[in-house]
């Protein structure tokens, strides 16, 4: 019973990874074109394009497995799986609906979720490093810029959190959550909601890739099915933030009727937040690289500690 | 610029609105697109009309136009008359791979042979399909569209002037002729008569004047001399592929 009770939480935890990001990247397609007043795809599988993605997946497998001359190769071949793998891990830890629903629950889930995070990342500052490119190495840079930058604010927020519940456990955390919270940790949300964005370096924080400028930085010698890793894993690196946006500082799976459409609201708030991410690719410029760095150093840690501070003092105030 | 971040929202909020907007796309193979009337599709040629003049492949700036033709005498119709010549054409072509669409041959035809259709959809695979011989540029004028209607309050077209005109002497004639047979006819039944013809001598005759007026201005075509007039012209399905629309007309024939 053992066994199959853990094969089948891995197997559907496996299918979230690989439908859920095919998913936000056609709603990318979709959404993004009908903010700029297109269609989008229209063809691909008969029905507005909904099979866009499979044929590029199908045109990516077909490609030539391509590594430069100079290129450092085992660096270089294994830069797409460091950058995907830990999304899927990251995933496990979620809880989805009440009365553990999680593909398995960790107890310090909160450390092993953000450090398995920051792995995701090195994925991509290998292949900056590994690809013998100057734009790539440039971009590689960035990335580890970013990186450093950025992983403080996500912590403070996350610690937040875990200040205000008591608790490191991911489904421990939803079982005290209150709605009350929303506004209690409302400057967190917004500064591990942004913080996560910027790791997965989507726009407007995209300076490491930036195709205009330095032509997708560490992805710029990588073709074929290594390509199609690295952008599933900005795909399922925005599922896993948004999921673990809405874990901790939008309840999750709380809403009406939890009992029974805990798994709709969780999937609801990720949606949303999904939205989000997709939007504001759509709306607003790209940062520079010393923008990003002010951003994150002047305003995102500030009010990290100021949100640390709040939590703080409602804790011992008056709970 | 208010307050900061006001920029942010705004581009959001420009975003939002167009998303909830119908997009501009024009869903091209799927829906076939609403050109303007005098579109600049493909070139139809109405050889009914061509004299073999030449002005248009001599015009023409791209050397596009290939027109072969002989001479055939037309015996003289009186007797001891001169025999005429006659220009016949035997081959008009024009190679769309080369022409510019600057439809200078169209402008500089004196005898409306060449018009504009906006059929478009005339891609070839092999380059040489694109010379299009005298029975396809014939089968184009089917598509060729009836001429959109004048502005208000623009000016009378020189066609339509000199149509009045040529009808206005026609119906003075015939209202000459007329009065004549009346006249004879009154002549011929009142012999006695002493003045017979005062009611439409002085004034030659007002009612069939009136009468002769009328004509070119109520049920005078709007381009007499426009050849396709002649075919029933629809301008509704005009972007219909031109096969569909020759066996429409076959079928109606």
């Amino acid at each position: 019973m053992e066994f199959f009770d853990v094969a089948w939480r891995l197997l559907v935890v496996m299918l979230a990874f690989l439908v859920l990001p095919l998913l936000v990247g056609q709603a990318e397609h979709k959404v993004m074109a009908h903010m700029q007043g297109r269609v989008g795809p229209m063809h691909a599988g008969g029905f507005h394009g909904w099979a866009q993605l499979v044929a590029d997946g199908v045109k990516f497998a077909q490609k030539e497995d391509i590594v430069p001359a100079a290129a450092d190769r085992r660096v270089f071949q294994l830069a797409p799986a460091v950058a995907l793998v830990p999304y899927l891990i990251v995933l496990i830890a979620i809880p989805v609906a009440p009365n553990g629903v999680v593909g398995q629950v960790v107890d310090a889930g909160i450390f092993f979720v953000l450090a398995v995070l920051g792995v995701g990342v090195l994925g991509q500052v290998m292949g900056g490093w590994a690809s013998a490119n100057k734009y790539s190495l440039l971009g590689g840079m960035r990335t580890a810029a970013q990186l450093m930058a950025y992983e403080l604010p996500l912590l403070l927020a996350a610690a937040s959190v875990v200040m205000a519940s008591g608790t490191l456990s991911l489904p421990g955390i939803l079982d005290v959550w209150q709605w009350w919270w929303l506004p209690w940790q409302l400057v967190g949300a917004f500064v591990f909601f942004v913080a996560g964005v910027a790791e997965l370096h989507r726009p407007p924080f995209d300076a490491p890739l930036a195709p205009e400028e330095i032509i997708f930085g560490p992805l710029t010698e990588y073709g074929g099915l290594r390509f199609a890793f690295f952008m599933l894993s900005e795909y399922a690196g925005i599922v896993v933030i948004s999921a673990l946006t809405s874990v901790l500082f939008l309840g999750g799976w709380h809403g009406p009727f939890a009992d029974q459409l805990g798994w709709l609201w969780m999937l609801l708030k990720t949606a949303a937040l999904c939205f989000l991410v997709i939007w504001m690719r759509v709306a607003w410029p790209r940062l520079r690289a010393d923008q990003i760095q002010r951003f994150a150093w002047t305003c995102l840690v500030p009010l990290a500690l100021a949100q640390i501070a709040l939590t703080g003092v409602v804790k011992v105030v008056f709970l | 610029m208010g307050l900061p971040g006001s920029g942010l929202a705004k581009g959001l909020a420009i975003t939002l609105r167009t998303m909830t907007r119908r997009s501009v796309t024009a869903h091209y193979p799927d829906v076939q697109p609403e050109l303007p009337a005098r579109s600049r599709g493909v070139i139809g040629l109405f050889e009914e009309n061509c004299t073999v003049c030449m002005l248009c492949a001599r015009e023409c700036p791209d050397w596009c136009i290939y027109i072969d033709s002989h001479k055939e005498t037309v015996p003289a119709t009186t007797s001891g008359g001169r025999d005429r010549s006659r220009n016949v054409l035997d081959r008009f072509a024009i190679d769309f791979s080369l022409c510019m669409y600057c439809g200078i041959c169209i402008e500089v035809c004196p005898f409306d042979a060449l018009f504009w259709s906006p059929e478009f959809e005339y891609a070839e695979t092999d380059i040489h399909e694109l010379t299009h011989e005298r029975e396809k540029l014939r089968e184009w004028m089917w598509t060729v569209p009836e001429p959109p209607p004048l502005d208000p309050a623009a000016e009378e077209p020189k066609e339509v002037g000199s149509a009045r005109k040529a009808a206005d002497k026609l119906a003075v004639q015939l209202a000459e002729q007329l009065e004549q047979e009346q006249l004879e006819q009154e002549h011929g039944e009142a012999a006695e008569a002493a003045d017979p013809g005062t009611p439409g001598a002085g004034t030659p005759g007002p009612a069939a004047d009136s009468g002769a007026a009328e004509p070119p201005t109520t049920d005078r075509p709007e381009k007499p001399e426009r050849p396709d007039r002649s075919e029933p012209s629809d301008r509704s399905d005009r972007p219909g592929p031109p096969e569909d629309r020759r066996q429409g007309r076959e079928g109606e024939a």
